[in-house]
């Protein structure tokens, strides 16, 4: 079925079929491969992107019902100045270490503050905890969080 | 960029290297029995015309640009960087200007220094490189500078280098490292060459950006599972459920019916479907009708192999190490007597497991993350029927490594599954197929017998009994009973026991699979260690850490980190009901650590980790910032397994299955974490697993003080702390 979605503000077609998860149209049939595979059942969030501006899991989001809506993903955060503001402060804070779950970790960051501009701890532990971090750099993202906040708006 | 762009981008950062070393040094690592005949390329060569190649670790060509390889893998523990800081600090190189490369697969070129292979495990890369690689920077070094001192025909004591130039001092000539790069390719190296004083490093010591972190914040980097090329297919498995279970009938008319779905592949262990993306392979596989032929472990579950373990420590070990007089020491004083287990714990890598394969009739291309490059493409080779050198190894970063990708099995399997396929395929696993078919941590039980006279230990007798990972996986390593990784850190305890000994017996449980997981030995040790540590203070009748005090005389840079963590932690003050302090302290990994850990237990006996103060020296810090983050890291590492870690069978299966009931420790439950570098002017010491042992200790002592419970097996009970306090 030929699809058309707008994914970081460009129109992509593509065939797949509507139950396929977003997740794996993004990987596998348009090689967008920054958004990740974690664990297939929204319990990791690994691989988060944006619908709309919301932070979603796409490895259970069927692509036919995105419809008209704008997907934003890793590769395309960095446009809005919310996401340049989280990347910035991630590298700022050297956040990362093996990476894997940073896409995603980026991806609900910059929704959040995107909705809540100058989040406390308990809105940090509201939008972040359906991230997992293996290499455990929670101490990390939540101070780039907070870093991100603190920047004005570039 | 295409895919076919991103292909070729991938195929030509190919594994480029086989160019000998100048001056002959790597030869005098010892190589393992079986290593590759010298000279015999193991890839195509990398092309090192118009370059400077002085070894196989650096490239410089005559624009400037330095290429540093990589010979350990980059899995989040920022060894990249630590590694190019390294070989930059003794060429005087640009930092901001070099480019990295994973290497190729080859023993020979770059075989861990300390264990023969070329493995990135047993957080060594940077104690085993730290004398080579420095040599390798500054031998090049040398070589520029011969260079241009020949064209300036001026002595070359009178030349400096900085920032990838070399300047002579008297005239201020300077050439930069690219112009020189041509003729120094012609110089021979010198003989020896001396190594920078530790005071005039500009690189090492500082806290200096990750080289890998850029492109991990905006979705370019690659790890194994990002490989994409032209007419690449997509495939998902399934094992037995039960351990050694075997494919006894297959119906595969439904799964045929899905769009996408290319081939079902049926092997006697496994099945996979092959499709046009993972969401047709995993539809398909789903479709199967999978009768299997479950085999003699049908039956197995977690209380056998308890039961077998428990009768097995029962009996004596192989002594690993025994000092002074065992009997009469046990014999002198107060004695106590406990027994500490662990259980199964998978890996969980954030990066599913994978593998993608091209087989053809004569080549076997791999893309993948892995920690053993030659031994990924030894098992390879042997899967695909080809000689080792057809096949191609090609390095990505890893998601997570944490010891799952010390093993080729995803490989093999891969490979199994590509010989079927025409093209390239990528088998991923699904995360059910990945808590299911690990190679676990095993269990352990360790019993401990010791005495006290005087508020001190006379006597310690220290079982360790578990499976020998060292047995299969590097044999040298299982001696006369012995497993040299089962009782590390048990062998080498800190304390200043007069008389000591430490035993290992080997009991493999039947039917589970066993490897390393990220602190390897030491995780089992200096848990139980530790814990019992507590135990004794307490029968001592004195505070955890005075006790520990009393018997690090003759560990001073260990007594330094208990002492700094006490102060920084407040240790002694007042805490609220319910709230406890736990210690810790290891040498493991060469790296002298102190942990206070601070935790409150609720009348439900839920644990809430508050923070957690964590000193360490180990030696020089290569980059300062890392051994934070590692520290970091690998506490919420450790305090994830203590807190939640456990893996199961029933019925021969693990019972366990994904992130919703394998759980992890998330930033809602993490605590303050709180790591003081302590400077020093010794040898680098290990860091990236020293987290993972630290944490679970001393979150155990924290519970033993605010419950008085004394847990001695993990993860945490919390039944057995409801409606305790101390």
């Amino acid at each position: 079925m030929a699809t058309t979605l707008t994914i970081n503000g460009e129109p992509k077609s593509f065939d797949a079929p509507a139950d396929m998860p977003l997740l794996w149209v993004l990987r596998d049939v348009l090689g967008m491969t920054g958004t990740k595979f974690g664990c297939g059942i929204a319990q990791c969030g690994a691989c988060t992107v944006h619908i709309d501006g919301k932070a979603v899991r796409s490895c259970m989001l069927p692509v036919g019902a995105v419809r008209d809506r704008a997907v934003t993903t890793i590769e395309g955060v960095g446009a809005s100045p919310v996401g340049a503001k989280v990347q910035k402060a991630w590298l700022e804070l050297e956040v990362v270490q093996c990476g894997y779950c940073q896409s995603g970790q980026i991806m609900a960051a910059a929704a959040l503050l995107a909705a809540t501009p100058n989040p406390d701890d308990s809105d940090i532990d509201a939008a972040m905890a359906g991230n997992i971090c293996r290499c455990g750099t929670y101490v990390r993202i939540r101070a780039a969080v907070k870093q991100a906040a603190s920047q004005r708006q570039s | 960029m295409t895919i076919a762009e991103r292909n070729f981008e991938l195929v030509s950062r190919r594994a480029l290297l086989t160019g000998g070393l100048a001056g002959g040094f790597l030869l005098a690592f010892h190589l393992p029995a079986g290593a590759l005949p010298v000279n015999e390329p193991v890839q195509p060569p990398d092309d090192t015309a118009g370059k400077f190649a002085p070894n196989a670790f650096i490239r410089i060509d005559d624009s400037g640009r330095t290429t540093l390889v990589m010979p350990q893998v980059e899995m989040g523990q920022g060894v990249y960087t630590s590694i190019s800081m390294i070989l930059a600090e003794e060429l005087d190189a640009d930092f901001s200007r070099v480019a990295l490369e994973h290497a190729p697969p080859s023993d020979k070129l770059y075989g861990n220094p300390l264990f023969g292979i070329q493995a990135t495990g047993n957080s060594n890369s940077i104690r085993a490189w730290w004398p080579h690689l420095r040599k390798a920077g500054a031998l090049s070094r040398a070589m520029l500078v011969q260079a241009a001192a020949k064209q300036w025909q001026v002595d070359p004591a009178s030349c400096t280098t900085a920032n990838s130039e070399v300047m002579h001092r008297d005239s201020g000539r300077k050439l930069s490292y690219g112009a020189l790069a041509l003729a120094a390719s012609n110089e021979v190296p010198p003989k020896d060459v001396p190594l920078k004083d530790p005071k005039d490093f500009g690189l090492i010591g500082k806290p200096l950006k990750r080289l890998d972190t850029p492109d991990k914040v905006n979705g370019k980097a690659v790890y194994g599972i990002d490989a994409i090329m032209p007419n690449l297919k997509f495939a998902t498995l399934k094992a037995c459920p039960v351990f050694g279970g075997k494919v006894a009938k297959v119906d595969d008319s439904a799964a045929k019916k899905i769009p996408g779905v290319q081939k079902i592949v049926v092997l006697d262990d496994f099945v996979a479907v092959v499709g046009d993306h993972m969401w047709a392979a995993k539809k398909g596989l789903d479709a199967l009708v999978i009768d299997w032929d479950e085999g003699p472990n049908a039956h197995l579950n977690s209380n056998d192999i308890w039961r077998d373990l428990r009768a097995a420590s029962e009996k004596d070990g192989a002594v690993a190490k025994s000092v002074g007089d065992i009997a009469k020491g046990l014999a002198t004083g107060e004695r106590l007597d406990a027994a500490y287990e662990l259980p199964f714990l998978a890996h969980a890598t954030m990066e599913p497991i994978n593998a993608t394969v091209h087989v053809t009739a004569d080549l076997c291309e791999i893309w993948t993350g892995t920690q053993v490059m030659t031994r990924v493409q030894s098992e390879a080779a042997k899967a695909a029927g080809l000689p080792v050198e057809k096949v191609i190894v090609n390095n990505h970063l890893l998601g997570g490594g944490f010891g799952r990708k010390l093993e080729a099995d995803m490989a093999v399997a891969a490979v199994r599954i590509a010989k079927q396929v025409d093209g390239p395929v990528k088998v991923v696993w699904t995360r059910e197929e990945d808590i299911q078919h690990d190679v676990y941590r095993p269990v352990y039980r360790d019993t401990i017998a010791a005495t006290l006279a005087n508020g001190k230990i006379v006597g310690w007798k220290y079982r360790v009994s578990g499976s020998s990972i060292m047995a299969r996986w590097f044999p040298a390593g299982f001696q006369n009973g012995v497993d040299i990784d089962g009782v590390d850190s048990a062998i080498d305890m800190p304390y200043d026991i007069p008389n000591f000994h430490v035993e290992f017996v080997r009991a493999e449980p039947s039917a589970v699979p066993t490897g390393f997981w990220r602190g390897v030995g030491p995780n089992n040790n200096v848990f139980a260690i530790e814990s019992f540590m507590d135990e004794l203070a307490k029968k001592a009748g004195k505070d955890p850490v005075d006790f520990r005090r009393g018997m690090l005389g003759k560990n001073p840079r260990l007594l330094a980190a208990l002492n700094l963590a006490a102060e920084k932690s407040g240790w002694g003050q007042p805490l609220p009901d319910r709230v406890g302090r736990g210690v810790s302290v290891q040498p493991s990994f060469a790296s002298f650590i102190a942990t206070v850990v601070e935790a409150e237990i609720d009348e439900f006996g839920e644990v809430k980790l508050r923070r957690v103060t964590c000193a360490v020296d180990t030696g020089i810090a290569v980059n300062p910032d890392t051994v934070v983050a590692q520290l970091e890291g690998g506490l919420i590492f450790g305090l994830t397994a203590a807190l939640y870690g456990e893996v199961t069978i029933d019925k021969g299966r693990v019972q366990q299955s994904n992130f919703n009931d394998y759980r992890m420790l998330r930033i809602d439950q993490a605590p303050i974490i709180e790591v003081h570098v302590i400077k020093s002017g010794e040898a680098p010491g290990g860091i990236g697993e020293t987290g993972v042992t630290a944490g679970p200790p001393a979150l155990r002592n924290a519970i033993f003080a605010a419950t008085g419970v004394a847990l001695r097996r993990l993860p945490i009970d919390r039944s057995l702390l409801a409606g305790k306090r101390s």
